[in-house]
Formats: C-alpha cells, structure tokens, sequence
C-alpha cells in the first residue's frame, strides 16, 4: 500500500516538475494581451515555449493565493492590487528593473507603477497595458440624458441601463456624487461614511438597471441589440461597438473616467524568471506593443508604441477623450487592506436589496 | 492465495480511498479549519467562530441562504410535477422503438454543455429574442417583452437542467412495476386517481426520492444558470461563496459558506427521507 502509494507520489512530483521545465514561460494574463501571433514570433525568436492562462483581476490574485504565488511565472494584475495582497499573502516577488530595458517604457508610467507596487523598499511590478472606465452608451438615445454615472438613474433611461456590480462601480459613483473616495483611502471610517451613500445611492437606482453585467461579452450583446443604451464599462468596449453603429461610442464622465494599469508582476514561486524578462522586454518593443494594442483595443506603456497604432484607434481615443478629459482621469492609487471588505458588504447589500 | 486476494482487496480499494481522501476529506477537514479562523492584521490569523457568527447574524446572508433552499425545494417539485407524466408514457405506453427513441430526446440536450444549453435559454427569452419576437409578429404584444432576469426564467433553466436526473430513476422504477398490477387495480374498482397514489406513486416511491435528491442537490449547488438568467435580484448561495473566496478574497467566511451549504443539504435530505419514511440504503440500493 505505502509501496504504491509512494510511486504514485513520485509519479506526480515527477510530471509536475517536468511541466515546470525552465523553458516554459506560465503566463497569466488578461484575455488579448498575448495574442497568438505575438506568442508565436516570441517562440521562434527565443525558443522558449509560452503557455497562456485568461483571468482578471479577482481570479489571478485567489489562483496565485491558493498555491502561495506557484503555478505561473509571470502575472498582469492591475497596479492597484499589488500592494495590498502581498503584504497580506506574500505572492509576488521582486522584480529587478535592471534586468529590463528601461527604455522601452513610457518614463512617466514607469515611475508612478514602480512607486505604487513598492513594499518594503521593493518593487514589485512595471506597467504594461493601460485604459480607463467609464460609460459606453448609445450617443442618439442617451447622450442628453447621461452624462455622468449617476445619470444612469435618471428615469429617461430606465430598465435601459447596466454596470457591474464591482469596485469601479462605487468608485465611480463616488466621484460622481461629489465625494473622493481615493483621498479616503487611508481613513476607514470615512471610506465606510463614503460608501454607504453610494449603497444608498445604488439602491435606490436598481429599478433603472435591467441586469448587472458580469463579462465584457455579456455587456457587448446587451449593447449591440440596443437593450441597453447606457451602460458602465471600458473605453474598448466602446470603441469596439463603434466598428459597428457610429452612434455607440465610450464617453468620459463629467466626473472623470476611472484610469487603470495592468501590470507585469513576478509570482512568488515562478520558476522561470529569465524567460519572463525576456517576454516583458519583448512585448514592450513598440512594434510588438502596437499589435497588442491592435488585439486589445487598450494602449500600453511601451515608448513610441504610438507611432505603430491604428489610425482609426487613435481617433476614437481622441474623440472620447479631450484634452481637458485626460486630465481628469482618476488614477486607481493601491487598495489597502481590509477597505475590500468594506466594499464587499455594500455590493452584497445591493444586490439583495428589493 | 489468501495473500493475492488481499492483494487484489487492496488494488481495487485503493483508488476510492485516494479518490475520497485526496479530493474530498482532506479538502474539508482544510476548509473546516479556515472557516474557523479570523483575520487580525497582515497575516496573522485566530481561532474564532466569528465567520459563522457574521453568517448567521447578518440578515442578507440568511435570506439569500433560504432562498436558496426554498427555490431549490421548488424546482426540485416542478421538476418532479413535469417529469412524472413524462417517466410514466416512457415506461408504460411507449413501446419498442418509441421508447428508445423518446428516452434518447430527453438525453439529447445532454450531449452539450450546461453553459451552451443556458446561452440557449438566454437566446429564446432575452427583449429582442425569439420567443419576444414571436408574440410581437402575432400581435399578442404591441413592444418587446422582456423574459429574462427574473426569478421564473431560472426556474424554467433549474429545471430544465436537471430533467434528466429526475426522468432516468423514475423510467427505471416504473418499469419494473408489472402491468398486470395496474390491471388489477382497474378491475377491483379504482378509477384512474386512486390506481395512481395506491399503487404507482407507492411503487415508483424509490426512484421519486432518488431522483428529488439529485434534483435538490444540483439545483443548491448550480452556480451558472441563477447567475445568467437571474439577473439582478437573484443572488444565490453558490454565488455568495464563490464571490466571498475570488472576488473579496475572504476565504475564511466563504468556508464557512460551504460548510453552512454542506449542512442545509444533508438536512434537508434527511428530512426528505424520513417524511417519506425511506432509508438511504432503500434509496440508493
């Protein structure tokens, strides 16, 4: 019985190891940030063999959770929940920026990723993609009406509008209401005072939602077949609905659209930290960037990367963000610790809320 | 000899003991102790029973919680209500060729996934869809309809999901019930009400308890149907336990989810056996 068992321990041991071999770079990513034709030039180039695992933000953190920051060897959670998990759970390790070619990123983003993923006098993570949130709508039936996120309770709009029920949603809200939830961040009464007009706010605008959307597909559709005429989402979203009706476009709200950055961020037990360097420094090349950017729809923090996108592209950021708009952008500073549960109770309040 | 059949004894129970030890007892005994821990500061963690204490004192958690139950018992009723007549033409008055024939419809929608069958649902019922079109063509309504999100369209994908576990025992059950029985019962006098709670229902008792229970529990722990066709009221418990560990990542209180979902359904199914005054080796032998 041990015998056996023994064996079969080993066997296990054996094939998982060999799955790990150093050659293999286990990447968890966002879906469109490593495109096939990005991961094949990067496998001819090097050699080395990418395996690419879809997720977002919440999944990508429990994953790297559930096994103490193993089983990938590079990760792109967003620069905001970086900080905050890895004093709680410790799944990142270092990043050492001087294997990297600096150059190749924006100076700007660089520094204020580096300065936001610092724990400890470390860093933890550089920038790769960024983008905001803010509302996709159907300009001809609801660009009167909304114009900031709490117009999506007018009753103009009724059983016409969507969001998520996620913290962009009470970010957004907040600031749309007139409060600063960033600059509560470090006081949790105040953060709680905050958020609990918002959940009053949410309740109250719940008969105006016809559903709480969960994935960008499910958003897309609702959008599309004019179900939905103003919803909460990524400029992308927007930008992608505009290839199809001229009239559905990403619009910044009045109270600023909600600016992230996904990032680049070593797991604690990746085994593959060479190939990782060597994936970041290649992605980051404009060119490279500049097709991730025509796959994602989002643009990165690669130097020069602009010159390489889409003329289209380009011009549907501009016409959704005036210049006065990019300054209004709300950058996410790091979520600190225990301000999630917060949030959580009031997400649950709503949404059992009648 | 002795030696190789304890040899052989050894081999075949091997891969249920891994089976159970590995993936379910160790796994339970690990979320039975997170569930009893608390977080204090940066990873550093109490005994405390304060989860259960949140669960059971916050209101949102038991309502959703009930709700969960109540809606679960219900569509495990609809189910049964629908699949019965079903299970009795399939075992009683089809014969040869139908039979099978008919057995294999209700096994079709099977062959895909429960993701693609819900999307279904969703393209039928949703404002610009099929069945909204359709009454807007015949004039029974003048605007779109909206069927979606709301508490009868996923009760239409519980049950429509779990079918099958409720027609197979019952089909198998009522088979085995000789025709000449239900003659019998014609022939002393019984119309057609009493020759069915006297002598069907009584026969069929052990496929309809079977069934309920894969019907209840599959019903309380779906995740996809309640969260796509329920829309934004519908927050069942399964969802509460899968936000609580990946959204919020409060793993302590979504263990002691788990656990409160753990023994509601052993509750219940217990209750159900011993009002119908069944035993589970009954049942499940």
């Amino acid at each position: 019985m041990t015998k056996i068992f023994m064996t079969t321990t080993c066997l296990a041991v054996l094939g998982l190891a060999q799955a790990a071999s150093a050659d293999t770079l286990r990447l968890l990513t966002w879906g469109g940030y490593a495109p096939d034709e990005v991961v094949e030039m990067f496998e001819e180039q090097t050699g080395h063999t990418v395996e690419v695992t879809k997720s977002n933000n919440e999944e990508m953190i429990a994953k790297l959770r559930a096994t103490g920051g193993g089983g990938f060897d590079l990760a792109q959670p967003s620069q905001d929940r970086i900080m905050g998990p890895q004093m709680e759970f410790g799944i990142y390790k270092p990043i050492d920026v001087s294997k990297l070619n600096q150059d190749l990123f924006i100076p700007s983003m660089l520094k204020a990723t580096m300065e936001n993923t610092t724990v400890n006098g470390e860093v933890y993570g550089v920038p790769h993609v960024w983008g905001t949130s803010g509302l996709v709508m159907n300009t001809a039936e609801a660009g009167e009406v909304v114009k900031d996120y709490t117009d999506l309770c007018a009753s103009d709009v009724a059983g016409k509008v969507s969001y998520r029920l996620k913290r962009p949603t009470l970010i957004g809200f907040a600031f749309a209401m007139g409060e600063d939830p960033f600059a509560a961040y470090g006081d949790e009464a105040k953060y709680a005072e905050i958020m609990g007009k918002v959940e009053a706010k949410l309740i109250e605008c719940k008969a105006n939602v016809k559903t709480y959307w969960g994935g960008g597909d499910e958003l897309m559709n609702l959008v599309r077949s004019g179900e939905v005429t103003a919803a909460m989402a990524w400029d992308t979203g927007g930008w992608k609905l505009n290839e199809d009706n001229a009239d559905i476009t990403f619009v910044a709200p009045a109270s600023g659209a909600l600016g992230w950055i996904d990032t680049f961020v070593l797991p604690a037990k990746g085994q593959a930290d060479d190939v990782a360097y060597e994936w970041i420094n290649f992605v980051m090349q404009p060119e490279i960037s500049a097709r991730i950017t025509a796959g994602a729809g989002n643009f990165t923090a690669s130097a020069g990367a602009d010159e390489f996108a889409e003329d289209a592209l380009k011009a549907k950021y501009q016409a959704s963000f005036p210049a006065e708009a990019v300054d209004n952008i709300k950058w996410y500073p790091p979520v600190p610790a225990g301000l999630e549960s917060i949030e959580g109770e009031v997400l649950d309040r709503v949404q059992a809320a009648n | 000899m002795r030696s190789h059949a304890r040899i052989g004894f050894v081999l075949l129970l091997t891969p249920l003991v891994l089976w159970l030890g590995l993936l379910i007892v160790i796994p339970h005994i690990d979320m039975l102790l997170i569930s009893l821990r608390e977080r204090i500061s940066f990873g550093v963690y109490e005994t405390s029973t304060a989860q259960y204490q949140k669960a059971l004192t916050e209101p949102l958690y038991l309502r959703t919680f009930w709700r969960t139950a109540v809606m679960s018992v219900l569509a495990t009723g609809i189910t049964l209500l629908i699949a019965f007549p079903v299970a009795y033409y399939i075992a009683k008055m089809a014969k040869g060729r139908l039979q099978q024939v008919l057995f294999m419809f209700c096994l079709i929608p099977f062959y895909v996934s429960e993701l693609v069958r819900t999307f279904g649902w969703m393209i039928l019922l949703r404002e610009t869809g099929i069945v909204s079109n359709l009454l807007q063509w015949t004039g029974l309504a003048d605007q779109p309809v909206e069927m979606l999100y709301n508490d009868a369209a996923m009760m239409v994908g519980l049950v429509y999901t779990s079918m099958l576990f409720m027609v197979v025992p019952l089909v198998t059950t009522l088979e085995s019930l000789d025709d000449s029985v239900i003659e019998a019962g014609y022939d002393l006098g019984g119309g057609g009400f009493s020759v069915l709670r006297e002598i069907i229902i009584p026969h069929a008792m052990p496929g309809i308890v079977s069934g309920c229970i894969v019907v209840f529990m599959l019903s309380l722990g779906n995740y996809l149907t309640p969260t796509m066709l329920g829309g934004k009221d519908s927050l069942w418990f399964t969802e509460m336990i899968y936000n609580q560990f990946i959204v919020r990542s409060n793993w302590e209180l979504g263990a002691a989810f788990g656990f409160m979902l753990l023994v509601l359904s052993s509750v219940i199914v217990w209750g159900m056996l011993r009002l119908t005054g069944r035993t589970l080796q009954e049942t499940m032998g």
